[in-house]
Parts: C-alpha cells; sequence; structure tokens
C-alpha cells in the first residue's frame, strides 16, 4: 500500500492554522441578524406570563417570540438516525422551563447590542416549582419534570414520565447472582462520573438564510447534517426538501455538536423573516445551556473462582440526562454494550438500571459515549478484585481478556475479528517500566510515585444503523471528486477518506477533490460519531472507488477494444496485457464526459453499513506523583498502546489518540460541571471549569499496536473515542497504589485525596 | 471614537466604541485569524501583538491601540505560514481554531526567548488552550521548528 499508513498532513491544513476564513462564522453574511435568547433563572417554572411590548417596541429589533408564537410540535435534538431512540420531549419554547437556562424568548435584531438591550426590557413572571437537582433522588421525586400528554418515543425505551425515568435496562444472560455466590471471592466498588463540559474551542454557531429559490440555507458547526435537517424539518414543520444544511470547517465537536443546540432558533428567525440570521453562543451559553457528559452512578460486582478467573460481573447504574433526554437511553446502554464483552470468562453477566430526568442542562453526546464511564467503574473493580486475588492487574487482564477469534456471553455468538489487547499490555507495561516500577516508590520530599493501568474497549460506528454512502466521479480532467457527508471536525477525516479512495484508484491524494459535508449535495452520511467515520464511511468510499475504478478498467478497455480482463490500471493508464497499447484516464475522462466513449460520465457509487461494531482496545498505564501531606496528585507519565486495526495516517491518529487521552485526564483530575442549590450551573466560564492546559499534563506517549479488522476498510477500526477511556481508571488506581486511597469520586482533586487520605 | 492602529504595517483609521475590544474590532475589519474562545482571558485564542508584544486582544480596549502598531497573523504570513507547514506535518493543527493565536505566541516566544527549554516552551504558552491535541504534538512541532531554525549559521 503506497498512501495508506501514511502521515499525510490534512488537506485543509494550513488553511485551518493560518486563520482563514473558513469557519461558521467567517462566512456569515454581514447583514445578518444577530439572534440572542432570553433565559430561565429558574430550575423549574411555568412562564405564568411574558410581556414583550416593550423590547418589540425598540428601534432595530426584527422580531421576538415566545411559547406562544411557536410551532409545537415535539422534537428532540438528538443527532441520531430515525427513528432516534430519544424521546421527542422540546418544543422549541415551552410554557414549561426544566432548567436553569432553558430558552424563554428569541430575540433577533440588528446587531447585538440591540438585541441584549431588548431582552432586558421583557417581563417574565413565572410560577417557580422545585426542581429536581439530585439525580439519585430524582426518580418519584414529587415535582414531575415532563408532565406533557404529548410527549413522545419511537419507540419502548422504557419511559416512565411520572416517576422521571426516561429509560430503564436490563440485560442479563446467565443467573449472576447465583454466579456470585458460587465466586471465591467477590468485589464491589460504587463509582461516580462527573457531568463533563466538551469544551470544544470554537462555541456553538449558527446563521441561515433563504436562497434564490426561497429554500432556508443553515450553515452550521455541526457534527450532523443530515440530522439538523431532519429536526429543522419537524420542529418548524417545514418539508426537508426546503432546508439545506451546510457544515464548513468545525472548531471541535467532542459529540457536543451531535446535539442541534443553535441551528434553530436562527432557522426560525430566517423562516418568519425572509432574513438573514446568525447566532454565536458566548463560552457561558457554550458551558451551560447546550449538553455535557451523562454523569452517573455506576455499582460494579465482580466474582472471580480461585485461580482468578472473572465468572460473574454486575452493573447497575443510573445516569442523569438533565431536562432532556438527548442520547439518554443509548449512552446508557453502551455503558454496558463495551464493558460486558471485554472479559469473557464469564458465566453470567449483567447491566441494568435507569435513566432519569433532572432540572439541569441536559447531557448529550460525549467522546466515549457510556464506556467512558462503564470503563472507570469496570476497571477501577478490575483493579480492586487484582488486588484481593493478590494477582498483578496486567496478569488478571492477561488471563481474563476475550481474545481474536473468541466470543462472549452477549456477543451473539459472533466471533471478535481482531485484537491485539493483550500485546498492547505487554508493550505498555515495557514502556512505562512496570516491572521496575509498580507498584510504587517513595522518591523523597514526602512524595511517591506509583503505576496504575486499565484496559477499554469501544466500537466503530453503531452496529445495523450507521450506514454511509459515498461517490466518487472521474471529472473531465482526469481528477476525481470525491463526496461524502461526514463530518471533519478537525479530526482530519476528509483526508483520511481522501487516502482510502487514492490507494483504491492507485492516484495521488493531490488529484481528489474531497466535497462534504453539505445535504443538498453529498450523499446520505449521519455524520462523524460513533468512531464511525474511519470504519463505516471509510468502507463507503473504499467501495465506491472501487466502483468507479471497475468502470474506468472497463471504460479502457472498450476503447482499446479489447475485453476488461485483458487490461490493467496502473493509476495513469489503462494497458492492455498482450499488445501494451495504452490509454490514459485523462484521456478515458475526456472521452466519457465528451459522450464518445461510453456516454456518460462515470461515477462510483457504494452505500455501506455493517453488522457489527468491532471495538479498537487501548491499554493504559499511568505513572503519578502524590504529595502525602497536600493529596496533590501530578501525572508524570501516561503510556497508552492502541489497538485500532490498521493505522491509516499515522500522525493524525496519535493526535487524536493525544488529545483523547488528555480529555481523559481532564476527566480524571481537573473537570467537574457543577451547580449551586438552585440549580445554577457555577462552572460557567474557563476560570471555574478546568480543562487540562499544557502544564498539567505530564509526558503522553502513545504507540500502536496494529491488528487487522477484516470488515474494515485496510484493516481499520476506530480512533476517536476509545482514546478517552483509560485514564480515569488508570490514574486512580496509580493514587491508590501511591497512597492507598481508592477514591471512586470523579475528579481526584488533591482536597478529595487528601481527605481520603485522613480516614486511613 | 476616531482611532488611527498601522494594522500590520498600513495605517488603518477606525471608528470605534469606548467599550469595544480589539478582537471584536479586528474581526469586524475582516481579520479572520483573531478568534474568541472564551469570555474570561483564559484561552489565547485571539492573541495578537501589540508593538510587539503578544496581547489578548479580547481584552484590550480598541480605544487604548490608537496610535499604535498592531500585528496579527495576516501580517506575519511568511514566518507564521513556516511553523504553520511544521505543524500541519506533525499534524497538531487538528480542528485549528487556537492555531493562530497559538502560532503568534510561539512567534513572540521566539523573539523573547533565547534556545529556550522545554520546561521554558511550555511556561511560556500555558496560556494558549487547545482542547484537540492534548499538546504533545505542538510541542514536538516547536521543538522542531526551532531546532531548524538554531541550525542555520546565519542565525
Amino acid at each position: 500500500m503506497s498512501l495508506v499508513g501514511k502521515s499525510i498532513p490534512k488537506i485543509d491544513g494550513m488553511a485551518i492554522a493560518t486563520g482563514k476564513p473558513v469557519y461558521t462564522e467567517d462566512m456569515a453574511p454581514p447583514n445578518a441578524l444577530v439572534v440572542k435568547l432570553l433565559r430561565s433563572p429558574h430550575a423549574f417554572a411555568r412562564i405564568k406570563s411574558i410581556d414583550t411590548s416593550k423590547a418589540e417596541s425598540i428601534e432595530n429589533v426584527e422580531c421576538i417570540f415566545t411559547h406562544k408564537d411557536v410551532p409545537k410540535c415535539r422534537f428532540t435534538l438528538a443527532g441520531q438516525s430515525y427513528p432516534e431512540p430519544s424521546p421527542y420531549d422540546r418544543l422549541i419554547l415551552d410554557e414549561i422551563v426544566r432548567y436553569a437556562g432553558d430558552e424563554v424568548a428569541i430575540i433577533a435584531a440588528a446587531d447585538e447590542e440591540t438585541a441584549e438591550k431588548a431582552m432586558k426590557l421583557i417581563k417574565v413572571d413565572y410560577e417557580v416549582f422545585e426542581p429536581v437537582l439530585d439525580f439519585e433522588k430524582a426518580i418519584d421525586h414529587p415535582s414531575i419534570i415532563h408532565q406533557e400528554t404529548d410527549l413522545h418515543c419511537n419507540f419502548d425505551i422504557g419511559m416512565q414520565q411520572e416517576r422521571n425515568i426516561v429509560s430503564c435496562q436490563k440485560v442479563e444472560v446467565g443467573n449472576v447472582e447465583e454466579e456470585l455466590k458460587k465466586c471465591h471471592t467477590v468485589v464491589e466498588e460504587t463509582c461516580y462520573i462527573q457531568a463533563q463540559a466538551h469544551a470544544m474551542m470554537e462555541t456553538y454557531r449558527a446563521f441561515s438564510y433563504l436562497d434564490h429559490t426561497g429554500r432556508l440555507v443553515v450553515v452550521s458547526s455541526t457534527q450532523i447534517p443530515f440530522h439538523v435537517r431532519r429536526q429543522l424539518s419537524r420542529a418548524l414543520n417545514i418539508p426537508a426538501s426546503k432546508i439545506r444544511v451546510i457544515k464548513p470547517r468545525i472548531g471541535g465537536g467532542f459529540g457536543g455538536k451531535q446535539t442541534g443546540a443553535v441551528e434553530i432558533f436562527t432557522a426560525l428567525v430566517t423562516q418568519t423573516t425572509g432574513k438573514p440570521a446568525k447566532i454565536i453562543y458566548d463560552r457561558k451559553e457554550t458551558f451551560s445551556v447546550t449538553n455535557s457528559r451523562h454523569a452517573m452512578r455506576l455499582k460494579v460486582r465482580l466474582g472471580a473462582d480461585k485461580e482468578g478467573y472473572i465468572r460473574a460481573m454486575d452493573i447497575q447504574g443510573l445516569s442523569d440526562t438533565g431536562a432532556y433526554g438527548e442520547h439518554a437511553s443509548t449512552t446508557f446502554m453502551v455503558v454496558g454494550q463495551k464493558t460486558l464483552p471485554l472479559y469473557n470468562k464469564t458465566r453470567a453477566v449483567r447491566f441494568m438500571g435507569n435513566v432519569v430526568y433532572t432540572n439541569k442542562m441536559p447531557a448529550g453526546a460525549f467522546r466515549g459515549y457510556g464506556a467512558t464511564q462503564g470503563t472507570f467503574a469496570l476497571e477501577t473493580a478490575v483493579n480492586k478484585l487484582a488486588e484481593r486475588l493478590n494477582m498483578d492487574p496486567t496478569e488478571v487482564r492477561l488471563k481474563n481478556l476475550i481474545k481474536e477469534g473468541e466470543t462472549s456471553l452477549v456477543s451473539g455468538g459472533i466471533k471478535l475479528g481482531s485484537s491485539t489487547l493483550h500485546k498492547c499490555i505487554a508493550r505498555g507495561r515495557e514502556l512505562i517500566g512496570w516491572n521496575d516500577k509498580y507498584p510504587r516508590r517513595e522518591v523523597g520530599d514526602n512524595k511517591v510515585r506509583a503505576l496504575g493501568m486499565a484496559v477499554t474497549m469501544q466500537g466503530s460506528g453503531i452496529a445495523n444503523i450507521d450506514t454511509a454512502s459515498a461517490e466518487i466521479r472521474l471529472n473531465d480532467d482526469g481528477n476525481f471528486t470525491l463526496l461524502i457527508g461526514s463530518t471533519d471536525m478537525g479530526t482530519g477525516s476528509d483526508t483520511i477518506l481522501s487516502q482510502m479512495a487514492a490507494e483504491v484508484l492507485e492516484t495521488s491524494v493531490e488529484k481528489i477533490i474531497v466535497h462534504a459535508a453539505d445535504t443538498d449535495i453529498s450523499p446520505y452520511d449521519p455524520g462523524s460519531y460513533a468512531s464511525s467515520t474511519t470504519y463505516v464511511t471509510g468502507m463507503a468510499v473504499v467501495k465506491a472507488a472501487e466502483d468507479l475504478k471497475k468502470q474506468i478498467i472497463e471504460s479502457g478497455a472498450r476503447i482499446l477494444e479489447v475485453s476488461a480482463d485483458e487490461v490493467e490500471l496502473d493509476g495513469q493508464k489503462i494497458t492492455t496485457i498482450n499488445e501494451g497499447k495504452t490509454i490514459s484516464i485523462e484521456k478515458i475522462a475526456e472521452l466519457q464526459v465528451l459522450g464518445f466513449g461510453g456516454n456518460r460520465q462515470l461515477v462510483g457509487n457504494a452505500t455501506h453499513g455493517s453488522s457489527i461494531s468491532p471495538p479498537p482496545f487501548i491499554a493504559g498505564f499511568a505513572e503519578v506523583e502524590v504529595d502525602k501531606e497536600t493529596g496533590k496528585v501530578k501525572l508524570i507519565d501516561y503510556v497508552a498502546v492502541v489497538d485500532c486495526g490498521t493505522v491509516i495516517n499515522p500522525n493524525l491518529a496519535t493526535i487524536q489518540a493525544e488529545g483523547g487521552l488528555v480529555q481523559g485526564i481532564g476527566l480524571a483530575m481537573y473537570e467537574d460541571v457543577r451547580y449551586d442549590k438552585v440549580g445554577r450551573m457555577t462552572t460557567n466560564s474557563f476560570m471555574q471549569y478546568k480543562i487540562p492546559t499544557r502544564k498539567d499534563i505530564g509526558n503522553i506517549r502513545v504507540t500502536f499496536e496494529e491488528s487487522f479488522e477484516p470488515s474494515g476498510p485496510f484493516g481499520a477500526k476506530s480512533i476517536g473515542e476509545v482514546v478517552i477511556n483509560t485514564p480515569a481508571p488508570a490514574i486512580i488506581e496509580a493514587v491508590y497504589n501511591a497512597v492507598g486511597v481508592r477514591l471512586t469520586d470523579l475528579p481526584i482533586t488533591p482536597e478529595k485525596v487528601f481527605l481520603a487520605m485522613q480516614q486511613i | 471614537m476616531q482611532i488611527e492602529i498601522i494594522l500590520n504595517g498600513k495605517k488603518v483609521a477606525m471608528n470605534v466604541k469606548n467599550d469595544e475590544y480589539l478582537a471584536d474590532t479586528l474581526r469586524a475589519h475582516g481579520v479572520s485569524s483573531v478568534r474568541k474562545g472564551c469570555d474570561t482571558t483564559c484561552c489565547g485564542l485571539c492573541t495578537i501583538w501589540i508593538e510587539e508584544k503578544p496581547v489578548l486582544s479580547c481584552a484590550a480596549l480598541s480605544i487604548r491601540a490608537n496610535g499604535k502598531s498592531i500585528t496579527t497573523m495576516e501580517g506575519l504570513y511568511n514566518e507564521a505560514e513556516e511553523f504553520a507547514q511544521v505543524l500541519v506535518a506533525e499534524g497538531s493543527e487538528q480542528c485549528g481554531f487556537c492555531s493562530p493565536g497559538f502560532i503568534m505566541t510561539v512567534l513572540a516566544m521566539k523573539r523573547e526567548l533565547n534556545n529556550p527549554t522545554e520546561e521554558d516552551i511550555v511556561h511560556y504558552l500555558t496560556g494558549n488552550l487547545c482542547r484537540c491535541t492534548g499538546y504533545m504534538g505542538q510541542l514536538r512541532a516547536i521543538k522542531k521548528y526551532l531546532g531548524v531554525m538554531q541550525h542555520e549559521p546565519c542565525r
């Protein structure tokens, strides 16, 4: 292979790195109306009355909408394939406000100052209810968050509205309680994983206008253009054919932009006024009125026999989806999906629990999507089990982890197609210096250094759901245009997809024009989420390129007057095997579009979905230094050994991994979305919400142990999400090995470590 | 009020409000490399130079820039491109949204620090947040870039 496996720079790299106007805000028309939102100061209330007359009388205020003025058709903002598993529990504006920050009125004005002035003049009278703020008290709370009768679920997700339960789930194979009784060693651990903010550098933003045919065009920093089109169509009650959604360059997403946070507001303004409109969330809004990771409580019980084989696994959970149910049931489901298959010597496994509404900012998709939470809980318990069994934690894993060609209780008989996880563990042990440094050593000055480790799996796309189409055409000049609907948000997916197409067509990346993502032009793609783009869209691109290649060969053979099996393609030209007659691809292209050679432009097409979601794996190793006097934890070194199948572009995969690890380190050590007593978010700026700076992370080392996934493009699996999962459990274990406290309530701040040390 | 600044070497007169910040003024003037990532002077995205010194333009009042020399990435283009190429070769621009502010700080550091150590580099750039890359690739790029510069005989 000449291109797959090469660290080709991103095709858009120079433009985005050097400040070119290629992001959403850069493209907004200068005359766009500025859209601002009046928000509820209360966590739970009913709008008794709302008076906009004074605000509307201000010059340059274009329009103001309240709940009385908007369509009344409930929808979800979750970016998921139809029929979405998320409940339709939202209105554009509702009479009931369900969290502090929920939208009360939409104001459009000629400029920001006017919009803000108008906002202050809107008078709202609220009937305030007692909010549900503690997710552990949400079930059967006297306050019922969603009492509306028109809430709709596309199918049964276990919703019990009157009990504040969005989803109730249970998966059990075998009899967990019976197996636990038979076990020699049983451990239990209850873990709390906090809400985490995505904190992408480009805040949420969109603008909209009507095009020359009167259709609504929405340009948005989104991961999900096709889903946004469907959301807008339903919420605004206009046909999807009248809507176009375009994604320019995006300044980071991490799953946050898998929820349609802002598009609906400008779309409503443009659709009503006919005028361009834009909305740019500030950092405070991005923190407090969009979405975050689902906070969860997960209780894990593991049972092992005398030899150290894990025979029973039980995970009971509670997840906080906040005020609306975006990604509520599926994030929770993934907790079980990405933990139960990992240790396959089990005889019984169970995952069960509830997802609940609370009066807080809605949760949504966030890199890892439940697997992060599940990994933290499971791996913390496995580390505890290893200690009880008096075994090295790497040995317990080597003994119990699923291997290539094996099944698990929940795999439905399907064998694991690829894994080098055992090698990843061996390599990670070497790199971190496990034999010398595990478990701990005093380094003087009241400081101690220690190691901890964890493993994880994610998926590659959503099996049987994620389906991407790709189209590649041979242009008149012999170059190619690759049309895709996946949404590069900085990851480099446009680049790696063009690498794949170029590999198949034996051409160079420079000859391929990549176009994405625009619902008018791109073939359907759910968008870039669920670790799907390399694996699912990638395979669609490979198939489309193969389809085109076949057509080029057939066309060339026809022009050379031989059959297709008598020619060869070398990327530049077609050559007859016997006589050595040639025709260039440029010439074929020219003849095809001019109509002489075959009467049509050659276009390769493919649609691809997978019935499996092959897991990428990581073994993560942390070395920490803990100050025994203060409880301060410093991360010294982090080693991650990654099996993502074939690495399509090593540089881009490495950066994906390093970035995800640092987000995972943030989750483990620094980041926490917090609220005050009345439900107002207190961590709504970078002053209060700490993401890692370059001083907070220590050394990070990423290396790959490639496997070959038979169902993936060139053997590739995914990389985007799996990378965030191991830091929390590995760091927590390292801290335990250092000072003897196993904190199960993230993040592990010095204060928590110190206080826990006083309890020993 | 009306101010006159020297923007990337050219005199420019502009009308600004008294409470307007340079980040907004410059963006309104079509300078796309200046981006805002926070409202609390934490992220470093809006870094420009005033009189050759790196400054957060989201916290610099435009009226105070009157008569001053302002440099954005657009005015340092060849040098910025040179470093950006190293950054991109490393794959560590990722989403690119923080890159201009980051690069402006790197180039300021190059002028200010002579043969910085890794620790110096990390310290100098702490105020430039990045959520995509995990910083390691940026560090590799800086080390490669400065290494190249140090080996050039004319320097």
